[in-house]
């Protein structure tokens, strides 16, 4: 009889308002989720539902208005900025859906950047970016830089970027939504093997219902509620 | 260390604008050294000056003379150690152009005098033996490529030639060096006694007096003695401490060091004012890559350090880019010894300017690091987006 994986990611009862003027916007109303280890989540919902705001919340970039969130052992609301800071280093990696390289660093230094937090010393960074981009079959471009790159290449050395570190949670927001259907299936195909050969815990936000389909799981947002299925 | 890169990366965004900004720092710091150079020239005999040393001159002005016998009476004040007169002679070499100062001295007492001009024994002894002889400072030696034995006419528009003749003659017996930096080896000395005999007008007057007080502590009330001594006189005296005479000296041509400071002042500010807008566009285009680099686990005050390391780096290259340029052409030679008797970048003007390259990085920056580090992320992520 084989066991459940451990939950990973805890959210409870989180809710989170944004103040505009005088008015108050319910993004998220009490909500409830919880993620196991090496699973391989979608988060789907129509735009300003509030995905990227959950996604924002369970990496630490954001904070609930009310409830908690916590990854592993870790109640990620409680921590100060500057603990968030070094919890994100350890422990989450992103992807976005626009790429977000730095266009001044070739691919192998964009990578490299999460490392700089580490004590690894120049030689152990070279070994994890290596590493890193031949996982994602980029070892030949490494010296490029991103202009000279295609979407998918580019997505390819984020997705390098946000695995280097070997962080527990891959949050992955848009990650094809900037792609054409080929450069996004490979990304997606990257990402499946990420979490099914590595047993990488992954949440992915997307609007491509293609993409969830890779996810093992998927979850739909809407009015700031969660169901497991599309609202009508 | 390992964030050089990044830094770096951060400077060659906009090479252009980096170029610019680098460039517009390395003139202002470059005018900076040759201020400080200038500042140094036309006020450093106040730096150079003898904390024991007191200078008599005519209570009305610089120009007007003293009498002779004013030195027995001076010597003969409590508190004097030594006495020697100098007397400006105005000599002009072959054409106004070639200006050096040329005095007539007591040779003996104007060495004891002024231990910084340094005369070798053999020279020394050369003048003492030689009543047209004259040395002369090395830098207007070179200026002129004499040497010892070179016979030297001047003319004398203020004293007249000497009797039967058309113009003075001086033989050069030796060339003097100064024992500090600053030491000012563009002047020309004859002797007093041979000027006396030869001239033709005010005989028995002399230019002003420099009095060697016993100690430096007393100075004040020493001046006061000897101005007393000849108070109700025709020739009233003014007594001041060296420093004083020399920058009194220095601004007759204006406050050269007010004048100095205020172009500095002006130009830094504008520096400051452009370093810091293009620091402040420079993170306002990179407010998504911030964010980046926070959401990866940037710490913010990692954040505020690499942006003011970036405003550093570009203030500190441009800044010694600039010093070191001038330190080069200054170190090159005095453009201008007729004007500027001593050129040169003193070590404290040097330091000042490093550290105000730091300064102006550090306020430049401070704001848009400021900025940088208070960039909430997800803010910074939306707007990217």
């Amino acid at each position: 009889m084989s066991t459940a994986p451990p939950t990973l990611v805890r959210i409870h009862h989180v809710t989170k308002t944004f103040q505009r003027g005088a008015e108050e916007i319910h993004v998220l109303t009490d909500l409830e989720l919880e993620v196991r280890e090496a699973e391989f989540l979608a988060l789907m919902g129509p735009s300003g539902s509030g995905k990227s705001t959950l996604l924002n919340l369970i990496g630490g970039l954001d904070r609930p208005t009310a409830g908690t969130v916590q990854i592993g052992q870790d109640r990620v609301d409680q921590l100060s900025d500057r603990e968030l800071a070094a919890w994100r280093a350890r422990h989450i990696g992103f992807v976005f859906q626009f790429y977000n390289l730095l266009p001044a660093l070739t691919a192998e230094r964009n990578v490299e950047l999460p490392l700089l937090l580490t004590h690894l010393n120049k030689a152990g960074r070279r070994q994890h970016v290596k590493a890193a981009l031949e996982a994602v079959g980029l070892s030949n471009r490494s010296k490029h830089y991103p202009r000279t790159l295609s979407g998918g290449e580019q997505q390819r050395v984020g997705i390098a970027r946000a695995i280097v570190t070997d962080p527990t949670v891959l949050l992955c927001d848009e990650p094809t939504g900037d792609l054409d259907r080929k450069s996004g299936d490979e990304v997606l195909a990257l990402l499946q093997i990420l979490n099914q050969q590595h047993g990488k815990t992954i949440i992915m936000v997307t609007h491509d219902p293609h993409a969830s389909a890779r996810a093992s799981r998927t979850v739909y947002l809407d009015k700031g509620q969660l169901s497991d299925k599309p609202a009508e | 260390m390992k964030f050089f890169p990044l830094v770096w990366a951060g400077l060659k965004r906009k090479k252009l604008r980096t170029v610019l900004t680098f460039l517009s720092i390395f003139v202002a710091f470059l005018l900076f050294a040759f201020l400080g150079a200038i500042k140094e020239a036309l006020g450093g005999g106040v730096s150079m000056a003898g904390l024991d040393r007191l200078i008599v001159r005519h209570k009305v002005s610089l120009i007007q003379t003293l009498p002779e016998s004013y030195k027995a009476r001076i010597q003969g004040v409590a508190g004097v150690a030594a006495v020697s007169h100098q007397t400006w002679f105005g000599g002009i070499y072959q054409d106004p152009k070639n200006f050096f100062p040329n005095m007539p001295v007591e040779p003996e007492l104007f060495l004891a005098m002024f231990p910084e001009f340094l005369v070798k024994d053999a020279e020394k002894q050369a003048w003492l033996n030689t009543r047209t002889g004259a040395i002369v400072g090395r830098t207007t030696a070179d200026r002129f490529e004499w040497k010892i034995g070179d016979r030297i006419p001047l003319q004398a528009p203020i004293w007249g030639p000497p009797a039967g003749q058309t113009q003075w003659e001086f033989e050069i017996v030796g060339i003097y060096d100064g024992a500090k930096k600053g030491t000012d080896t563009s002047q020309f000395f004859f002797r007093y006694d041979y000027f006396e005999e030869a001239r033709q007008r005010e005989k028995g007057q002399v230019g002003w007096y420099t009095v060697r007080i016993a100690n430096p502590d007393q100075a004040a009330a020493v001046a006061a003695k000897i101005d007393e001594e000849f108070a109700n006189s025709p020739y009233e005296t003014k007594t001041e401490p060296e420093g004083a005479f020399a920058q009194g000296f220095a601004q007759q041509i204006g406050d050269i060091a007010s004048i100095v400071m205020a172009v500095v002042g002006a130009v830094f500010f504008t520096i400051l004012l452009v370093a810091g807008n293009t620091m402040a566009q420079s993170v306002r285009e990179r407010t998504e890559e911030l964010g980046v680099l926070k959401a990866l686990g940037f710490s913010n005050f990692l954040v505020l350090v690499l942006v003011l390391l970036e405003s550093c780096s570009i203030a500190i290259l441009g800044g010694c880019g600039g010093l070191g340029t001038a330190w080069l052409v200054i170190s090159s030679g005095n453009p201008v010894p007729g004007l500027l008797p001593v050129f040169y970048l003193p070590a404290d003007s040097l330091v000042a300017g490093v550290l105000l390259a730091v300064a102006l990085g550090l306020v430049a920056g401070v704001l848009p690091a400021w900025q940088a580090m208070r960039l909430r992320i997800a803010e910074a992520l939306r707007r990217g987006g």
